[in-house]
């Protein structure tokens, strides 16, 4: 939520900074790249399949089919995927699946965004000692190995679903302050934040209005980078049972039990993993457009 | 000129090529066994070993006073002979005169030594209390008694003699465990802590380690003054330390090992089409069980845990979910085990499933719980293809009873360190015996056992019957009080037994002297390579 | 410049010692012990061997008597390979992981810019596309199944190369792993470049350079690309981290001798020592490298200075 509101400050910034046409241009823009707009529909579709998955298939999630254990694909049955290695059913499995790896990929982004974005503008920003001191402290946190801290947190807190996209969120955010931080720097040399400077506008103003808007694009290039990141650290922490818990799932979890059995039962590893690798690239085409879009000089 | 430097050339090649010759030659004559092992050794020193991955090094490289057969069983080791007191509680054994790979003879005082250094409580060995049924074993290792309280004393050079605190069948079979392997005092006493070094390591052994790379392979070499070494053929054996299944499975396919000691489980439906010559599956002395927390509600009320035992369709899980050969498990001890004979049954073996279904139905009507009142469990696992696989299965079985389970799954660690504390209501655990024993079992549910006494059972009869057995040296007599002992167990249901194990490996059609064994031991000094 | 790096290299002390701390008293909250196993110990025991690691002692004494035996250079005994001690582990881990590591990123560096520069040069044309979508494949399967894929394939299938497995460190065993390890680093770093090449590209001082007339490779090269690699280099410590974590996978499925499975094995089975030498280690990999990649921006962008 804290997402949205940083993202529209940012865009509407940007508006005022570069003029009132600059949003309807950009969208206008964006909707003229195909791979960008087709990629925006397939997630759309995806999207709509794992809300309305149930609805879809005969079989529940959690059933088991005895007869039919890591059966192929069949349509008399209506197990369009096939079955898993308990007999139940991969079409909706992929879907329920769905849902979670897109929940915890957005929701924990949009963390990593928030925490990220504002930590390495406004270390970047302000330079010198602060800045080192920020830095030092995301060192810290980056040589230290995070599986513990998830471990910790599930271990304290109790197994929660939230707290894995808080995790995941609080651990990926390090590499988005960098890239901030980074851009922060070669943009605040920049003549009209020197301008501005001068014509002694608050910092926080300016790096609301004038240094976030203008590191934009690499931290959309990131972000969109970030969400299979996120939907990847997922499978790899569910591969560690520190996930999802049976009987749901994700399509970390089902492409990790794919993986084992690929040569014999690849419908196992197949769908799940076309379905995780269709939204990764529609997710990059996305960022790729957005960037494209956004990008002020580009007009 | 010219001419000279090609005439050069042509030499050192002739002589290259000649020397190629050699080195291949010499090659073909060495025969080295390729072992692709499911773990890193954690050492090679006997005393500080908890895993089988270490055993099957050190196996190969220490002689017991009794050791593994080609087919698992005990035969005579460093130890030629031995007579046993009439009460069965005194040993007297024999040495065999033998030499340590240093050319030292082994002596009674290398077993006295080993045993009370195993013991000793600084060792902090995590597999001393196998020993704790010589007399004044338990003693040492608490701290109660120095090391000379053991009852272990060398008479002379060869002669051995030990005392036990009761008659205890499965004192000889014990003996062949690294727990009572011994160690060379001298070396030890030289080199301490790194006496197991390649460049130090003295071994009685038919192999001695070379090299050990960890994460890479450890390379044990025959050693020339084995006692057998005559009848020993394979010149060496490379350990490969493979963690991930996966990858071992597809080296020995691609023919880079000859042994591959664990298979990838979910790929068996592969292998027994493809690699049928290569695939052994055996029974293996272990029974997967899940364990009820009878100490607690719900689980004090013996007819729940009955109930959900019954429910578990352990052929289904057997024969659809597991698919690698296992047996269903209806009695906590193995059918096969030494001492024994045929283990007491849960009564419900053999009951029709929809039956037995039924029959639990009836009992969790009985104990309160119904579809209005359904009971509402946690089921814990620790992570694993299988653990998951089979907890998914049994989260439907009992809901057809009304049982609505969580599952709940955590990392080994976590997991075992619950069961030990108590804090779970059902769990999922395994047994493998230590030594071929029906009281290696049934141990378990003996309360005086302490923590691995997962299920907290706590039986009067069942106790009194399990103490009455360990005073008994009449084998038949034994085997009937363990019996009516695991009668009351199964009645009981503090746990349920699942399958019993197997062992399943890989082993190419070109090892010769392979031969399938409940404890699943294959020392190295019995196999050979066709060539 | 060279203060500056004085500087830095004398915070990474005060630094590794929060690290060592956090992380010490983290994974001693964790609950599961080094000898936690299917076999519940006694009692008896279990005293002894926690005696015999000082286990046994309260935590900030076993903190402290840690402390001190770092300074001297010790990373103590491991609790599961109990023959070796962690510094022995590491020493034997670490080249492999470090040959591992420095040869993907090389790799993805080399490749990755190389896609990166060509895409953006043709923004938006089917070139852009299709070599943004074959880097992307990096980064849409994950690597647990890339890794068994090309070890069946290559290994299996084809014959061309061992399945897994290190040798005595041939060329051999090694392409596999790098490859695996590369990939999804290539689609990171061509993303990267291609999103700040089209950037320069745009930029004033690009299109002042082109109306010169100089020539487009010219342009390219000495002038776009300089620019448009600020976000890689920014990239490459995140990038050696994550290669560093991807490699525990790729080290396991390939039978890699690194550390990188040990500090998963170390986990999960509480080896406290072999785990927080890892750590150390990697934590100070970590800082070495962000201050060289500081330093390598201001040698690529005049205008940050450093005091």
């Amino acid at each position: 939520m804290i997402h949205t509101t940083a993202g529209s400050d940012g865009l509407a910034a940007i508006e005022e900074y570069e003029g009132r046409s600059l949003w309807q241009s950009a969208l206008a823009r964006l909707l003229r790249n195909k791979a960008a707009v087709a990629s925006m529909v397939v997630l759309g579709i995806i999207a709509l399949l794992a809300v309305f998955a149930p609805l879809l298939s005969p079989h529940a999630y959690d059933e088991i089919y005895w007869e039919r254990i890591q059966a192929p694909p069949d349509f008399e049955h209506g197990h369009w995927f096939g079955t898993d290695g308990n007999g139940r059913d991969m079409f909706v499995r992929v879907l329920y699946g769905a849902r979670v790896s897109l929940a915890v990929g957005l929701l924990a982004t949009a963390v990593s965004l928030v925490i990220g974005v504002t930590y390495g503008a406004i270390a970047g920003f302000l330079g010198g000692r602060i800045d080192n001191l920020m830095m030092r402290i995301v060192d810290v946190l980056y040589s230290l190995p995070f599986m513990f801290f998830v471990i910790m947190l599930m271990v304290v807190f109790g197994r929660n679903i939230f707290l894995i996209f808080v995790a995941l969120g609080a651990v990926e955010w390090l590499t988005m302050a960098r890239i901030v931080r980074g851009q922060t720097i070669a943009v605040k040399r920049k003549e009209f934040i020197e301008a501005a400077q001068a014509g002694g506008v608050s910092n926080t103003k300016i790096i609301f209005r004038h240094v976030i808007p203008n590191v934009l694009g690499p931290v959309i290039v990131y972000m969109t980078l970030t969400i299979p990141q996120v939907i990847l650290t997922e499978s790899f922490l569910s591969f560690l049972g520190l996930g999802v818990q049976e009987p749901l799932t994700s399509w970390g979890v089902l492409i990790s039990e794919g993986a084992k059995v690929m040569e014999f039962a690849p419908w196992m590893l197949v769908f799940p993993a076309v379905f995780l690798a269709t939204t990764l690239f529609a997710f990059n085409f996305i960022g790729d457009g957005l960037r494209d879009a956004l990008d002020p000089k580009d007009r | 000129m010219l001419l000279t430097t090609l005439k050069h050339a042509a030499k050192h090649a002739a002589l290259g090529v000649g020397l190629a010759l050699a080195i291949s030659g010499a090659a073909q004559a060495e025969k080295v066994l390729r072992v692709g092992n499911d773990g890193e050794p954690q050492s090679m020193d006997p005393h500080y070993i908890s895993t089988v991955q270490t055993s099957r090094l050190t196996d190969d490289m220490f002689l017991g006073l009794l050791t593994y057969g080609q087919d698992g069983k005990p035969i005579a080791g460093a130890a030629e002979s031995w007579t046993i007191s009439e009460d069965g509680k005194t040993y007297t054994f024999k040495l065999r005169d033998h030499v340590w790979s240093d050319g030292t003879p082994v002596t009674a005082e290398d077993f006295v030594y080993a045993w009370r250094r195993i013991l000793a409580p600084e060792t902090g060995a995590e597999y001393a209390s196998l020993l704790y049924i010589i007399k004044g074993a338990e003693e040492v290792n608490g701290g109660k008694a120095g090391p000379e309280a053991l009852a272990a004393e060398a008479i002379d050079d060869r002669t051995l003699k030990v005392e036990l605190t009761s008659p205890a069948p499965y004192f000889l079979a014990q003996l062949a465990h690294q727990t009572a392997f011994p160690v060379p005092k001298h070396a030890v006493e030289e080199f301490g802590r790194d006496w197991t070094k390649p460049e130090n390591i003295v071994v009685n052994g038919a192999y001695k380690l070379v090299s050990w790379t960890p994460k890479v392979e450890a390379t044990l070499v025959k050693n020339d003054k084995f006692y057998d070494a005559d009848n020993v053929a394979i010149d060496k054996v490379i350990y490969y330390a493979m963690e991930e299944r996966t990858a071992m499975q597809q080296r020995f396919r691609a023919g880079e090992l000859d042994v591959a000691r664990d298979i990838a489980s979910e790929q068996i439906d592969w292998l027994r089409e493809n690699m049928a010559d290569s695939l052994r599956i055996a029974p293996y002395a272990g029974t997967y069980y899940y364990v009820f927390r009878c100490d607690k509600e719900p689980f004090t009320d013996a007819r729940i845990r009955k109930a959900m035992s019954m429910a578990i369709n352990r052929e289904a899980i057997v024969d659809k979910v597991l698919r690698t050969g296992m047996l269903p498990a209806y009695s906590f001890v193995p059918p096969g085990t030494a001492n024994y004979g045929e283990p007491a049954y849960a009564d419900f073996k053999g009951m029709p499933y929809g039956e037995a279904v039924e029959k639990a139905k009836a009992l969790m009507a009985d104990a309160g719980y119904g579809p209005d009142n359904p009971l509402k469990i946690t089921l814990r696992y620790n992570n694993a293809e299988d653990h998951k696989r089979i907890a998914v299965a049994v989260q439907a079985m009992w809901k057809q009873i009304g049982v609505q389970t969580e599952l709940f799954n955590t990392d080994g660690k976590i997991h075992y360190a619950d069961l030990k504390q108590g804090s779970f209501q059902v769990a999922r655990a395994g047994w493998i015996a230590d030594y071929n024993d029906p009281q290696n079992f049934l141990f378990l549910m003996e309360s005086k056992s302490g923590p691995i006494n997962y299920s907290k059972f706590n039986n009067e009869e069942y106790d009194g019957l399990m103490a009455e057995a360990e005073a008994v040296s009449d084998l038949d007599q034994r085997a009937t009080i363990l019996r009516e002992a695991e009668e009351v167990a199964m009645e009981g249901q503090p746990v349920a037994p699942i399958y019993y194990y197997v062992s399943k490996q890989l082993v190419s059609p070109t090892v010769v002297g392979w031969v399938d064994n409940v404890p699943d031991k294959h020392p190295t000094r019995f196999l050979d390579l066709k060539q | 410049m060279l203060s500056y790096a004085l500087k830095r290299l004398v915070t990474v002390v005060p630094t590794l010692l929060v690290i060592i701390t956090v992380a010490f008293f983290m994974m001693r909250l964790a609950p599961g012990g080094p000898f936690d196993s299917d076999r519940a110990l006694p009692p008896e025991i279990e005293k002894n061997i926690k005696a015999a690691y000082d286990l046994d002692k309260p935590l900030v004494e076993q903190y402290l008597l840690y402390m001190g035996r770092i300074l001297q250079g010790d990373f103590g005994p491991s609790l599961k390979i109990r023959d070796f001690s962690v510094g022995e582990l590491i020493a034997s881990g670490a080249p492999a992981s470090m040959e591992l590591g420095i040869a993907a990123i090389a790799l993805a560096l080399v490749i990755g810019v190389s896609f990166g520069t060509l895409a953006a040069l043709r923004q938006n044309s089917g070139t852009d596309f299709s070599v943004m979508s074959i880097s992307m494949i990096g980064i849409a399967v994950p690597n647990f199944v890339m890794a068994p894929l090309l070890s069946l394939v290559l290994g299996i299938y084809l014959d061309l190369l061992p399945t897994s497995g290190w040798g005595t460190g041939e060329l051999r065993y090694k392409v596999l792993p790098v490859i695996a390890l590369a990939l999804p680093q290539i689609a990171y770093v061509a993303r990267l470049t291609r999103g700040s090449m089209v950037e320069v590209l745009h930029s004033n001082f690009v299109r002042t350079a082109r109306a010169k007339g100089l020539r487009e490779r010219l342009v390219v090269v000495r002038h776009a690309l300089k620019g448009a690699l600020m976000p890689v280099v920014s990239y490459l410590g995140p990038a050696t981290a994550a290669v560093m974590t991807g490699s525990v996978v790729i080290e396991t499925i390939f039978g890699v001798p690194g550390i990188g499975t040990y500090f998963v094995n170390a986990a999960l089975n509480r080896d406290y020592p072999l785990v927080m030498g890892v750590i150390i280690v990697y934590a100070v990999l970590i800082m070495l490298l962000n201050l060289a990649v500081d330093l390598l921006y201001a040698v690529l962008d005049p205008k940050v200075r450093y005091s």
